[in-house]
């Protein structure tokens, strides 16, 4: 078993009288794909942003990377990278000045911005794109970019907030291959996704309702428990009993 | 630092690249300086006027020739007599008629009461009392060359003396207004759109989540425009001066700091609206509808705020842009120093060291 880096216990989140997130635990080890499924105002983003250092949870404890969220949300930031569902670059400038500027906001040198991106452009086999403008890359693109800048400050966790919307299943795949390259690598991902083929992917599943979780664990067990062909007939068993309208 | 710096790099990059914003950010004070200069001005000149002479004597030649050598002037004689006065202002663009009556130099050397009349089209008042004062200015004028000639016994000269602005030029109420509405409209709007753009994009949680910390992102976001607007504050002045013949006459160092803290200002605007907002378009109409409407009404340079009623006096006490006006126009036209603006310029702070408070109060750090 590797080391915990993900804690959380009966974390919660309330605004007002309503209660986005109820009392969640959870461990998630160093490396494993963690996905975190949910209906639209499940609290699924609430939660991440909890975990994220963007917003102080009401009670209940959790640390990240070893870090506690209540009183260490600056150390959370620098351990790890963010990608969410609006795409994240800036389209009117260059794939290098993003790959800069990002490198730059979190304080890597000057020489290290260079060589980072000079890998990540050979990586992605950019090169002969680098000088144009985000905006006129092609969506696929655009998405493993973001993921590799989420990337370039060697997190140790990264949370993708639906990092696939809007992507067709080829490039979806092609995006799953860098996920699991950089699990591999022994960086924990923390995804958020509405595409049930996608769960599959996961290690491990969390599946939230109303707030809470009701399932967790990995795709293959998910189904037996519930005696359901795919992901998508347990996602749809646990989900029908929501009593919280989209939003 | 360097974060920041990197930041930093990253707005101008923007901006340079946003040919559009570039073209009215520094488009928009050339423009409006040449526009106030030339076609927006309340000077007349060359008005159309009209000459019915029925006296054709000495005193009637004297003052039209007077007259026709005035350059606010295009004067004519209007040979069909009285009864085409109403005709002529109808169809031609004649703005005024100045008519001699019969015996005019005759009824000036023996009753000394002569009359002359000047019969004004009235339906653009402030033309029309222009223009009727500086005919009876030319009038009094020769009046009193006469007087010298003769000697009556008791006169009273009057000697006018107009401060600041001895030919009564549009430019020193103008170049105040206008440096006023520019920096207001490019900071505010500029400003604003910067920091929503982030939000719409969803790019400003991106940076939250950064270690970067989010004050200096509003530090980042501002320090463009600051720059920017102070290069727009140079070249009103340049234009103003090489221009429009209007020197700055107080101390230019005073002038740029006193822009300075207005810039401020407008950015802490800025900034509030970007706070309330959230798209880049309800921004542009904030900024539009909150500021620049309120800049050209109330700073005083278009309409004077004595003129007012109370209510809107009152109000016009919380647009910043009156107290920049007042500043503005002390320095460059009167040539004041700091002693006698510290009080507009303490207001200013005031409102800009609350603006920020608030804003930043309103910036929400965590997105929770």
């Amino acid at each position: 078993m590797h080391d915990v880096v993900i804690r959380t216990q009966e974390l919660s989140k309330h605004f007002g009288a309503f209660v986005a997130v109820d009392k969640i635990s959870f461990d998630v080890p160093a490396g494993e794909i963690f996905g975190f499924l949910g209906a639209n105002g499940a609290g699924k983003t609430t939660a991440m942003r909890m975990l994220s250092g963007l917003s102080r949870p009401t009670s209940g404890a959790a640390t990240v990377a070893g870090f506690d969220v209540f009183t260490q949300p600056e150390e959370i930031k620098r351990t790890i990278g963010y990608m969410s569902q609006k795409f994240s670059l800036y389209e009117d400038l260059t794939v290098r000045e993003n790959i800069t500027f990002f490198g730059g906001i979190y304080g890597l040198s000057d020489s290290a911005i260079k060589e980072k991106s000079d890998l990540l452009i050979e990586q992605l086999g950019l090169q002969g794109e680098v000088k144009k403008l985000v905006g006129s890359l092609p969506l696929g693109w655009k998405q493993k970019l973001a993921f590799s800048v989420a990337m370039i400050h060697d997190p140790k966790i990264v949370f993708l907030d639906e990092p696939t919307g809007g992507v067709d299943p080829l490039t979806r795949r092609q995006f799953w291959e860098l996920i699991y390259a950089a699990a591999d690598r022994g960086v924990t991902i923390f995804v958020t996704t509405h595409y049930m083929d996608e769960a599959e992917y996961c290690h491990r599943v969390s599946i939230m309702v109303d707030g809470a979780i009701k399932a967790l664990d990995t795709p293959r067990d998910l189904k037996q428990t519930y005696q359901a062909p795919t992901m998508d007939a347990v996602f749809y068993h646990l989900a029908r009993g929501a009593q919280r309208s989209a939003d | 630092m360097n974060q920041l710096l990197t930041f930093i790099r990253k707005e101008f990059l923007h901006v340079l690249r946003d040919r559009k914003t570039l073209l009215i950010l520094f488009g928009l004070p050339i423009v409006q300086i040449l526009l106030f200069g030339f076609a927006l001005t309340n000077e007349v000149r060359n008005a159309n006027i009209a000459i019915i002479d029925d006296a054709h004597d000495e005193a009637s030649r004297s003052i039209i020739g007077m007259i026709a050598a005035s350059r606010s002037f295009h004067a004519h004689a209007l040979p069909g007599g009285h009864s085409s006065i109403d005709e002529t202002f109808r169809s031609s663009g004649v703005k005024l008629i100045v008519l001699f009556p019969a015996n005019f130099n005759t009824d000036l050397m023996h009753t000394q009461r002569a009359r002359v009349q000047i019969i004004a089209d009235a339906s653009d008042p402030n033309t029309a009392s222009t223009l009727t004062t500086y005919v009876s200015a030319i009038i009094a004028d020769y009046q009193k060359a006469r007087v010298q000639t003769t000697s009556l016994p008791y006169t009273i000269s009057t000697n006018v003396r107009m401060l600041y602005n001895p030919q009564l030029k549009g430019a020193p109420n103008f170049v105040p207004g206008v440096m006023a509405l520019v920096l207001m409209l490019v900071c505010v709007m500029m400003t604003s759109i910067a920091i929503v753009r982030e939000k719409e994009l969803g790019t400003m949680e991106i940076l939250l989540v950064s270690p970067f910390k989010p004050m200096l992102v509003i530090v980042a976001k501002v320090v463009p425009y600051l720059l920017l607007s102070l290069v727009n504050v140079a070249s009103i002045l340049v234009l103003s001066v090489y221009v429009l013949d209007l020197p700055v006459q107080g101390s230019v160092v005073l002038l740029v700091a006193v822009s300075t803290v207005f810039i401020i200002t407008s950015l802490a605007l800025g900034l509030l609206i970007s706070t309330i907002t959230n798209s880049q378009q309800t921004a542009m109409l904030f900024s539009m509808m909150g500021m620049l409407l309120p800049t050209t009404l109330f700073s005083g340079f278009m309409f004077p705020i004595e003129n007012m009623p109370l209510p809107l006096q009152i109000i016009s006490n919380v647009v910043p842009a009156r107290w920049y006006y007042i500043i503005v126009k002390s320095v460059m036209i009167k040539g004041l120093g700091f002693t006698a603006i510290w009080r507009e310029l303490l207001v200013l702070v005031g409102m800009t060291g609350l603006l920020i408070v608030i804003s930043l109060r309103k910036f929400k750090v965590r997105l929770a």
